[in-house]
């Protein structure tokens, strides 16, 4: 939180961040990159528990996503990441039909749900990333706490950076009202993200 | 007691299958709407969309029997009609076929093409023949939305039988029903 008091900048920055990656001129310190979603290097996973007896997983297949990262400054960097959440797969067709019913995730109304960064507490190779979640089309303030893997060339002349991130969130924050139980009413979110640096 | 139907009536199998299969038709519709406003911890929320599958599948069975045999059977007669009735009955019962065929066979893609297969009470299990990620959304609407015009035309159906039973007074409607209701002819 500190940090978004001493920039004060940054959440304008955060809401042309899909601007700005298309922007040629860049500081020339952070780099831009592509979420890998076409090779399919990274994943939005989610998991939330069944009755309280065990974990049920799934994921939304499609998304994109673009990031900005600086190793010199890594508490500069800033990510964006847009959901299909019809592409929601839990692996049982009539549960994703369920889920993408009103009861949940209103697909029709909701067709995409959104996670703009906003700021970075970054200690040594983890970080606590600030942004908004919209969900549902209700806009939340979320943390994700996110870790750095690793990054270097790629065998293809290009260049990759990943980071795996995790984060809890409440259905009910975000109007999702079905009754699963009380041992059901958060969602563990799991994102995998490696990125390819634009030339 | 006739099995087959003769140039005058229906025979017995049809009329049990015509009644039997009506019943089955509006029972699985309020089943299937009540059952997707059941909340998660309702004990009939897994048991409500396998009862209501179980018997889709069966009345499936039924409806492919029932069409062969009326293609088996001779059709009574239906000169008393005047053309558009006959015609328009006529359209009826092939939309009739039709609509519940695709309806069935919808309500079966709901389930398996994620693979899995739709089990049938305990009886038996019909395989997944067909898998496509997302295709449960399309056979959704399909079967919502036939699930609503077969009710229309339901109504429609039961609507001309009963003009044809209290307004038009024709056999139409005697003939579907039990023989011993009616011992004379009209």
């Amino acid at each position: 939180m500190t940090l978004s008091f001493k920039n004060p900048p940054v959440k304008k920055m955060a809401a042309s961040i899909m601007l700005g990656a298309l922007l040629l001129a860049t500081p020339a310190t952070a780099a831009d990159y592509v979420i890998d979603s076409k090779g399919m290097h990274a994943s939005v996973n989610f998991r939330i528990k069944h009755l309280g007896y065990s974990w049920l997983t799934g994921r939304f297949d499609k998304f994109t996503g673009t990031y900005s990262f600086d190793e010199a400054n890594p508490a500069a960097s800033k990510i964006s990441v847009e959901i299909d959440t019809a592409s929601v797969n839990s692996n049982h067709a009539a549960r994703d039909k369920h889920l993408r019913s009103g009861d949940f995730l209103d697909v029709s109304k909701f067709p995409t749900a959104k996670f703009v960064s906003t700021s970075m507490e970054v200690t040594d190779k983890s970080a606590i990333v600030h942004g908004k979640l919209t969900l549902h089309g209700v806009t939340k303030d979320i943390t994700i706490k996110s870790d750095y893997v690793g990054g270097g060339k790629d065998p293809w002349g290009g260049f990759r950076t990943g980071f795996s991130g995790s984060t809890k969130i409440a259905l009910a924050d975000f109007g999702i009202k079905f009754n699963l139980g009380p041992a059901s009413k958060e969602v563990e979110l799991q994102l995998e993200i490696e990125g390819v640096r634009n030339k | 007691m006739n099995l087959k139907n003769t140039s005058n009536t229906y025979g017995s199998v049809i009329k049990f299958l015509h009644w039997g299969m009506a019943i089955a038709i509006f029972a699985l519709f309020g089943l299937g709407v009540w059952m997707r406003t059941l909340t998660y911890y309702s004990p009939w929320y897994k048991p409500a969309p396998h009862w209501h599958q179980s018997i889709g599948v069966l009345l499936l069975a039924l409806l492919v029997f029932r069409f062969l045999w009326r293609l088996a059977n001779e059709r009574p007669n239906q000169d008393f009609l005047k053309p558009f009735d006959r015609i328009a009955s006529h359209t009826v019962h092939i939309a009739f076929y039709a609509l519940l065929l695709v309806i069935m066979v919808s309500g079966y893609f709901i389930t398996s093409v994620d693979g899995s297969s739709v089990d049938v009470f305990n009886w038996f299990s019909i395989p997944s023949i067909y898998e496509k990620q997302g295709a449960e959304e399309i056979a959704g609407f399909i079967h919502w939305t036939l699930a609503y015009a077969i009710m229309a035309l339901a109504g429609l159906h039961t609507i001309a039988a009963l003009k044809h039973h209290y307004v038009d007074r024709d056999i139409t409607l005697k003939r579907m029903l039990p023989n011993h209701w009616f011992n004379s002819s009209p």
